[in-house]
């Protein structure tokens, strides 16, 4: 029978959520790695019970952590010779180091400040890591070793990015997998970016994007993009949830059109597709930059079963009063079950469930620490 | 034999105990005990000093005799109760955040 483990990483530590395919009874586990951030956690579609984990602090640092027997047991992965004679990884997983001279990037102040890692945001197969100061690293031995495909962090545009409120960090990674070639990331607040030669160069894919925050609201780059999101069937479209706006692009974001609709606020952080309608898409309303929280104290998914637009609101089983928590752009994911199930984690601790592609909603754990990022898994 | 006392989240990243303890060839400095350490701990690499410039991380500071020393040179001598094992060389996280 099916099963779901639901990958929940927060301020304090990584919480396992599994249940069968029903998705009613849940079990969690955790925390694992106690007291750290956990950015984000990926499963390995090749062997789900491999999971990398992105554990990381402002006192000690970035940790890699890799399970291969479905979060039970974890190690850091290491490198170069396996272990050291007392057994233990030489510690190269966690060694993010910039390829070349760093360069520098604009600071919020608009002076130039040198590039400098400080975690990872995001873990994508194969594997990829984004990283804060914004940059693309893989790793081909399974998180052993990080090498930086520094063609996109060397881009012209690079001394003209800057920061967002939580730092400069690339969060999201896409792969077209009907071309292998093709990788598309985003970077707060540089936009989005696209390689069609496996990352080796860049070209920003922003056209059609327009934010008043900055000097020039039409800007190549420099646009806050908090997520995109992608259909695995329809490579070229594209969903972005901006600082402001819910955008889409048909053309593999060569181009882009607002699709905000009827949404009660355009701001928000996540967005994602439904995992069998490619026209279905989810985001959460909040209610501005200024006031990272739901409108109105009502905390409410929205779903547009047309690819943007029309957009319906999701209320069954959410707070619909006194709710003053934020989704994070991480935070939320779907599994592959008929019918969908869709998740998101909060910044109050809860993680909810909608096992009817969010027609209704259960929190599946209510007091976690604030939830950074969720990962489904679908378990056959 | 050098006693070194590590902050809780490092402990229990390297799975040991309240004191680790470590040889040195040479005399006890800074920057000898984190090489110690990082050879025999090797997840530790990167969490105390950066891995390539091996410069301290700003919120980690180190503590001998009871005296802040996170600013010294990191091949200053340190002081012989460190060296002598008879008193421990303590590296904290610095109190910040929640």
């Amino acid at each position: 029978m099916s099963g779901i483990r639901v990958l929940a990483g927060t301020r304090k530590g990584a919480f396992i959520l599994t249940s069968d395919g029903k998705r009613k009874n849940w079990k969690v586990e955790g925390p694992h790695f106690a007291g750290w951030e956990i950015y984000h956690m990926k499963g390995s579609p090749v062997d789900p019970d491999r999971i990398y984990a992105s554990q990381t602090s402002a006192w000690f640092g970035q940790i890699i952590q890799r399970s291969d027997d479905g979060g039970k047991s974890w190690n850091t992965p290491g490198g170069g010779p396996a272990t050291n004679p007392q057994g233990m990884s030489m510690g190269e997983s966690n060694k993010f180091v910039y390829d070349g001279v760093p360069g520098t990037h604009q600071w919020y102040d608009g002076t130039q400040h040198p590039w400098e890692f400080k975690r990872v945001w995001h873990l994508e197969n194969h594997v990829y890591a984004g990283v804060e100061d914004a940059a693309l690293f893989q790793s081909k031995d399974g998180g052993g070793t990080w090498q930086e495909l520094s063609g996109l962090r060397k881009h012209d545009t690079g001394p003209k990015w800057q920061p967002g409120a939580g730092g400069m960090c690339l969060h999201t990674i896409l792969l077209d997998q009907k071309n292998p070639e093709r990788i598309s990331v985003a970077i707060s607040a540089a936009g989005a970016f696209r390689s069609d030669d496996g990352g080796q160069t860049w070209k920003p894919i922003n056209r059609g994007l327009h934010s008043q925050y900055i000097p020039d609201p039409l800007a190549e780059v420099g646009h806050c993009v908090h997520r995109i999101a992608m259909h695995p069937s329809r490579p070229n479209t594209l969903f972005m949830q901006k600082h402001w706006d819910v955008m889409r692009s048909d053309d593999a974001g060569d181009s882009w059109r607002e699709v905000s609709g009827n949404l009660p606020s355009d701001f928000g952080f996540p967005i994602d597709v439904h995992a069998h309608e490619p026209e279905t898409i989810y985001v959460v309303p909040i209610k501005s930059d200024s006031e990272h929280f739901p409108p109105d104290g009502k905390l409410r998914v929205y779903r547009s079963r047309s690819g943007g637009n029309e957009w319906e609101q999701l209320t069954k089983g959410l707070p619909q009063r006194d709710c003053y928590v934020n989704v994070l752009r991480d935070a939320m994911s779907v599994d592959s079950l008929d019918p969908c199930g869709i998740y998101f984690g909060t910044t109050g601790g809860q993680v909810y469930a909608s096992a009817d592609g969010g027609d209704s909603w259960k929190p599946i754990v209510r007091d976690l620490p604030a939830v950074l990022s969720v990962e489904v898994q679908t378990l056959k | 034999m050098i006693r070194v006392i590590l902050p809780h989240h490092l402990r229990t990243l390297a799975h040991v105990g309240d004191e680790i303890h470590v040889d040195l060839n040479g005399s006890a400095t800074v920057r000898a005990i984190i090489d110690a350490i990082e050879e025999k701990y090797p997840v530790l690499r990167g969490t105390i000093r950066d891995h390539e410039t091996k410069k301290r991380r700003p919120l980690v500071r180190f503590f001998a005799c009871g005296e802040d020393i996170s600013h010294d040179p990191p091949d200053t001598p340190l002081p012989d109760p460190i060296a002598k094992g008879t008193e421990p060389f303590f590296i904290m996280g610095a109190i910040a955040g929640g």
